[in-house]
């Protein structure tokens, strides 16, 4: 039954809903890629193998009384390790959270389940999601499925992946600055950051509480649909849930929207943009056009590209999204105490501010140091309007061109990453470098809009190339039916990895 | 303790948005490791050093623009004062917010002494 790996969330659910195969079939077969692929790319931080069949035999058993198993009855997702689950343990890829076990689980994980999913396990990323690679994981590298000494992207890598290596039909990721689009470009699957607010973050480990958002990674658009219908809607536990009636994301899926404007916004076509990217950008606004839409130039002045002679990058939104990431991500992460839970160290301390400090040196990475430390800094006295204020203000500027965009086109169209998947180490090196692999995504949280990272066809070395759908706040339907009118145009959606086609 | 300031004011034509000039030294390096409670070690100190001020410098491309008069926008939808009903709800027994404690003496967390520490 190796094929069932091979039908999208959509296709599984409704084969088990008519019998045709089990859900423990299809976790049987999911299980067994992991088996094959898992050694190779190390999505996974956790597999629920026991778990998982458990589940799986429950909503079998349902289906046999003849009980309602829900729209995503018996498939096989994963959830990124960052989202709190009652089983196993959610580490966040962290020393500090190693063994941490959460007392209650997320609302997005609850509602999967609640829609028949059978969770698989948890995924790796970039420590508490802070990075675009995810090499700054402490637990271990994962791999590109499409060419192993290349990164998935981050920080939703191990989620990205999965999905690419057919270990999952879909997965959870989070999506801060781009940790779902950008991950899902560069592993050539679907990925989808709802609108602010949209789904609950709940249960979701905070890193920058004005843009974290939960969202799907997925083989293709109607898959990712699916999932945001099923994870969205107002929960009472998170403030900012927004108290909004939720509409049917499959409902106009596939009637194409009629006088559809797309925009290209000017400032992401610069000369930042790899060429190979430009072009497969350019030729989906054509497969656009020929299927009947209208291609307007729109300027997003405040989130401009630019590129030095010596190749750097560089744009206000990316400084205004990590100032805002940063001061938030410091402030959140000062609950790691070592006191109620978390890394406590070992070696004899003197006083509670020792204990504090040594405990939190070694429970975090690297990076996440440096955005705690930059964060505390430019919350400072002294610095606070220079940079936190600043910042801030500009962010405004920044969502003023998106509504000023949004008076001209329905939808954005430009790159989800100005590159494909590059090598391990190549940006390691360098914080600042690592930073600019956000730059296409990190305005669409600034602003809180939806956006869509849809596969675009391959590079000459055979990588995946990703495009970008922005939209209007709440705009989730017709973002899915534009989507959905590329991948029918294109034909380039549902891409398959060498490693799984020689499986 | 007031950070050590050092500001240049921008003669130029955004002049609500000092233009800070960063210079993050040793000892700055070692105060912002103690305000975010993170023990650093002396090769540390000096590679964060290095890192916080090429990544400070780039943050300062904000003061190229004129923000005179811009509302700060702190939150992407805009909710305001979302109030709950006050009743009481299920909320963790004591077992269970203390399962992950790193150390624990029956309903109270364990920490090393707070008073008469060095710090």
């Amino acid at each position: 039954m190796s094929n069932l790996t091979e039908l999208t969330a959509i296709e599984l659910a409704a084969r088990i809903a008519a019998g045709d195969a089990s859900a423990e079939q299809a976790t049987r077969a999911y299980l067994d890629a992991i088996d094959a692929r898992e050694p190779v790319v190390g999505a996974y931080n956790e597999v629920w193998a026991d778990m998982a069949i458990e589940q799986a035999k429950a909503i079998d058993a349902r289906r046999a009384a003849g009980q309602d198993i829900g729209p995503l009855g018996g498939v096989p997702v994963a959830v990124k390790d960052n989202m709190c689950t009652t089983y196993g343990r959610t580490t966040c890829s962290s020393k500090m959270l190693a063994n941490f076990r959460a007392p209650y689980q997320a609302t997005a994980v609850d509602k999967l389940q609640a829609a028949g999913a059978v969770v698989l396990g948890k995924t790796n990323l970039d420590e508490f999601a802070m990075g675009s690679s995810t090499e700054n994981s402490s637990t271990k590298p994962t791999r590109n499925p499409w060419d192993t000494d290349r990164v998935p992207g981050g920080s939703s890598g191990g989620s990205a992946a999965a999905v690419a290596a057919r270990m999952c039909a879909a997965a959870l990721g989070s999506d801060t600055g781009g940790s779902i689009r950008q991950p899902a470009a560069f592993c050539g699957v679907v990925g989808f950051k709802p609108t602010y607010g949209r789904v609950s973050r709940y249960g979701l480990v905070a890193y920058g509480s004005s843009l974290d958002q939960i969202g799907p990674l997925a083989r293709d658009v109607a898959d990712a649909a699916l999932l945001t219908g099923v994870i969205s809607g107002h929960d009472g536990r998170d403030s900012t849930s927004v108290p909004r009636d939720v509409p049917d994301m499959l409902a106009h899926l596939d009637t194409p929207p009629a006088n559809l404007r797309i925009g290209l916004p000017r400032e992401f076509y610069s000369d930042a943009l790899d060429a190979e990217t430009n072009r497969a950008i350019r030729a989906a606004a054509e497969a656009y056009e020929r299927a009947g839409a209208e291609i307007v130039e729109v300027s997003l002045p405040h989130s401009r590209i630019d590129i030095d002679e010596a190749g750097k990058l560089s744009s206000y939104a990316a400084a205004c999204y990590y100032i805002v990431a940063m001061a938030e991500a410091s402030s959140n992460l000062a609950r790691y105490d070592s006191a109620h839970y978390g890394h406590r160290t070992a070696k004899q301390c003197d006083g509670i501010v020792e204990m504090y400090s040594r405990s939190r040196a070694e429970g975090f990475g690297e990076e996440v140091k440096r955005r705690i430390m930059l964060g505390t800094y430019t919350l400072s006295a002294g610095y606070y309007d220079a940079y936190y204020n600043k910042a801030l203000k500009v962010r405004r500027l920044i969502k003023n061109d998106f509504d000023a965009a949004f008076e001209r086109c329905d939808v954005l169209l430009c790159p989800a990453s100005a590159t494909t998947a590059f090598k391990f180490g190549e940006k390691t090196d360098d914080p600042l470098t690592m930073y600019l692999a956000d730059i296409y995504t990190v305005s669409v949280n600034l602003a809180g809009l939806p956006g869509l990272s849809i596969p675009a066809g391959l590079s000459e070395a055979g990588l995946p190339i990703g495009m970008q759908l922005i939209g209007p706040v709440f705009s989730e339907p017709k973002l899915f039916a534009a989507g959905r009118m590329y991948e029918k145009a294109s034909a380039t959606s549902r891409l398959t990895p060498p490693m799984v086609k020689q499986a | 303790m007031a950070l050590p300031c050092r500001m240049r004011r921008d003669v130029g034509k955004h002049q609500e948005t000092a233009d800070v000039t960063q210079n993050i030294d040793e000892p700055l390096v070692r105060h912002i490791g103690k305000l975010s409670r993170i023990e650093l070690t002396d090769e540390q100190v000096s590679t964060f050093g290095r890192q916080l001020s090429a990544i400070l410098e780039y943050f300062d491309k904000l003061s190229e623009l004129n923000t005179d008069g811009v509302e700060p926008m702190a939150h992407a939808v805009e909710l305001r004062n979302v109030l709950a009903d006050d009743t009481p709800g299920e909320s963790l027994t004591p077992q269970a917010a203390l399962a992950n404690a790193p150390k624990h003496d029956g309903d109270f967390f364990m920490v090393p002494k707070v008073i008469g520490g060095s710090q």
